[in-house]
């Protein structure tokens, strides 16, 4: 860290053991963190001030809306991410969830709380069916879940063909777009939030949460330290599962539709935010904060895009180019710097 | 075939065995591990099963659909082998595809006179130099491929729909010597099939027989002593996306001379199909083992699946459940295998000390 001071390059706001190589990235960008939230503060004003209705309480309730599942799906994967794994298959189980309360609602006569109920410890077993393939039969979760992406995605459409259940009661499906009064933030942003704080506290202030960051920088040197790493994934992918579940609902009732294609692709989305948000695909490195700031930077841009007449499809270049320079440029930044430093240190030598 | 010809000699060398059961056992693990012939005999179960049901399944005319509707599968889970087995991922194949047929029918809208060669040539290189794109960031960013592809996959198919722009091209618009390519028959062989046979034959004996080749092995097994032992690690790596890409391109040109009809949607979603046969065929998901033949035949086992449900009058909806369930499987019976291998490779080293 002491050549830092070399470049007058700002100070680092936390001295977070990371290596050289990374400690002079964060040194030159402050934070990944810091970074992703000028970009989103930067992103609302140009939009605000270029874009036409962006700025209005009705699309910032559709922008909310409209970010509700990738917000609450991108909580649990930060945290699956950490410890070095990931679940392909969230989109997924939002589809078999939503199918099922859709297919609950139509023939088991049962009130419309207890299938809610039902849909989430249904999301909360296909989560552990992932964790059982994952810790229990030691195989690497890009594979399983990749399967059970398939597997899932398949029974959804078993479940209800491709037909669409879309009689749910109509105080309901009001209730998940209602707004706070007097407001345009939506209601349900209440639920992400505190659902936010939970997965920010747990992850960066309980040993729990330490222990996610030791487990993705070295599986067996977190064994050793005392951390049952297979029971703590294990329990991931079952929360992961459960929150797919609550998302499921929450699609249900805000297109007012069951269908078996719902959320099809969203899971790559979901790993765009993650990455984005500086969390490494690696393990053990990332925040809940820049996460979240990710997610609403890519929420942004699209909105804003789309007020501006882009084609929403080709709009994925946003997208994918975004993904690409959060891995890229911090990398060809830190090349760059390791090649003065190493230039500088030569010519003293030379002359 | 020439599988269980390699297998006779080995057998017979190990003719004198001190205990039966013991050899027996080591068989059926031996039989279990080549994945090509459990594949093989899954394949034949299926057929077979199918064809007791509804004998028209195996008429020249549903076998000749078979082996259409799987070429295409085949060429990208092949040139997806080639990725995995040096411990990366393609996820942009799914992209390039849709990218290069779109790219084919509009050279042909534009130039009409084009001969098909040329649409070939140019689609490969297209989908070559997508695939460079891939490399040159993963080589730039030292980032595992999985996070570069999803970026591509997105970006790829993004410049696709800007360029469409709602756009559809017909087979109206393409020379029927072009669409010819995609539905004739040599022998009653599809051309499409024998086309995926080639590109099968030659990075299957490439990967066998090369010494860059099996240096792709070596990188997918340890990453850091391949580049210790004088492998070049990045070129290797940035050739084996090169070669993908070209290859989806490839794919790209075929899609488009046998469906006609196409929107920049086209291939959207194969990049998960085609690792699940990737894998489902016994290409280790990190790296280091596979084979290209392996990859194709489950490239047709899955394609096969799809056809055999209908006919066996199975809700089609189930089709994508059982690949989902297969792959689960494939994955669990690799992790057995290797676990006794390992298990009976640690008795056998207690035993000599």
């Amino acid at each position: 860290m002491a050549h830092d001071s070399l470049y007058a390059a700002p100070p680092t706001a936390e001295a977070e053991p990371g290596g050289g190589r990374l400690a002079s990235v964060r040194g030159l960008l402050g934070s990944w963190d810091a970074v992703i939230v000028a970009a989103l503060v930067v992103a609302v004003l140009v939009a605000s001030l270029t874009v036409e209705n962006f700025a209005t309480g009705r699309n910032a309730q559709f922008l909310l809306l409209d970010l509700m599942p990738l917000a609450l799906i991108a909580l649990p994967m930060t945290l699956i991410v950490i410890t070095g794994e990931i679940d392909l298959s969230v989109a997924s189980m939002v589809g078999l969830c939503s199918t099922l309360m859709g297919q609950l609602w139509l023939s088991s006569g049962l009130s419309l709380e207890l299938i809610c109920v039902l849909v989430v410890l249904l999301g909360a077993v296909l989560g552990a069916v992932n964790g059982l393939f994952v810790t229990g039969f030691g195989l690497p979760s890009l594979a399983v879940t990749i399967g059970t992406l398939a597997l899932y995605r398949g029974l959804s459409f078993v479940v209800l063909g491709d037909q669409a259940v879309a009689d749910f009661p109509a105080d309901w499906t009001a209730a998940v777009v209602r707004n706070i009064p007097g407001t345009s933030v939506p209601v349900m942003v209440v639920p992400l939030l505190v659902l936010a704080v939970i997965f920010g506290v747990v992850l960066h202030a309980t040993a729990a949460g330490r222990a996610l960051y030791a487990m993705g920088n070295n599986d067996q040197a977190a064994t050793f330290t005392g951390v049952s790493v297979a029971r703590t994934k294990f329990w991931l992918f079952v929360v992961s599962g459960a929150v797919c579940g609550l998302v499921g609902i929450f699609w249900t009732l805000r297109y007012a539709s069951a269908r078996g294609d719902n959320a099809t692709g969203l899971e790559l989305t979901v790993v765009t935010a993650v990455l984005l948000g500086g969390v490494s695909i690696f393990g053990g490195r990332g925040a809940l904060l820049g996460v979240v700031a990710g997610v609403l930077l890519l929420g942004v841009l699209r909105n804003a895009l789309q007020l501006a007449d882009v084609d929403a499809n080709a709009l994925t270049i946003v997208t994918g180019s975004l993904l690409i320079a959060s891995v890229v440029l911090p990398n060809a930044v830190a090349d760059i710097r390791a090649r003065l430093h190493r230039r500088r240190q030569r010519q003293p030598v030379a002359s | 075939m020439s599988l269980t010809d390699a297998g006779a000699p080995e057998r017979a060398a190990g003719n004198a065995p001190p205990d039966p059961d013991r050899q027996r056992r080591g068989l059926t693990e031996r039989l279990l591990a080549v994945r090509e012939l459990s594949l093989l005999i899954a394949l034949g179960l299926l057929v077979g099963v199918t064809a007791l049901r509804n004998d028209r399944f195996l008429s020249g005319q549903s076998i000749k659909d078979l082996l259409l509707g799987c070429a295409i599968l085949v060429i990208l889970a092949v040139g997806q082998t080639l990725v995995i087995v040096t411990r990366n991922v393609d996820l942009s194949v799914g992209s390039i595809l849709g990218l290069v047929a779109f790219a084919t029918g509009s050279l042909f809208l534009s130039a009409p006179g084009t001969p098909w060669p040329v649409a070939l040539v140019v689609g490969v290189a297209l989908g070559a130099l997508c695939g460079a794109v891939n490399g040159g960031l993963i080589a730039v960013a030292r980032v595992p491929a999985l996070v570069i592809t999803l970026g591509t996959l997105y970006a790829f198919r993004g410049v696709d729909y800007y360029w469409a722009s709602g756009r559809q091209i017909n087979a109206a618009d393409m020379p029927p010597s072009f669409l010819r390519l995609g539905n004739q028959t040599v022998l009653g062989v599809p051309v499409l099939f024998l086309v995926a046979l080639v590109v099968v034959a030659a990075v299957g004996f490439y990967l066998r027989s090369y010494r860059s080749g099996r240096e792709l092995y070596a990188i997918g097994s340890e990453p850091a002593a391949a580049r210790l032992s004088g492998i070049r690690v990045g070129r290797r790596v940035f050739a084996v996306f090169v070669a993908s890409g070209a290859l989806a391109g490839l794919a790209g040109v075929l899609y488009a001379a046998r469906f006609g009809t196409l929107d920049a949607a086209a291939g959207t979603g194969l990049e998960l199909q085609v690792v699940a046969a990737a894998v489902v065929g016994g290409v280790a998901i990190f790296g280091g083992s596979g084979s290209a033949y392996g990859a194709a035949l489950g490239a047709v086992l899955l394609t096969t699946i799809g056809s055999s449900l209908a006919v066996l009058r199975i809700d089609p909806f189930w089709q994508q459940a059982v690949v989902g369930a297969l792959i689960l499987a494939a994955i669990g019976l690799d992790r057995l295998l290797a676990l006794r291998v390992a298990a009976r490779l640690r008795g056998r080293s207690a035993h000599g000390a």
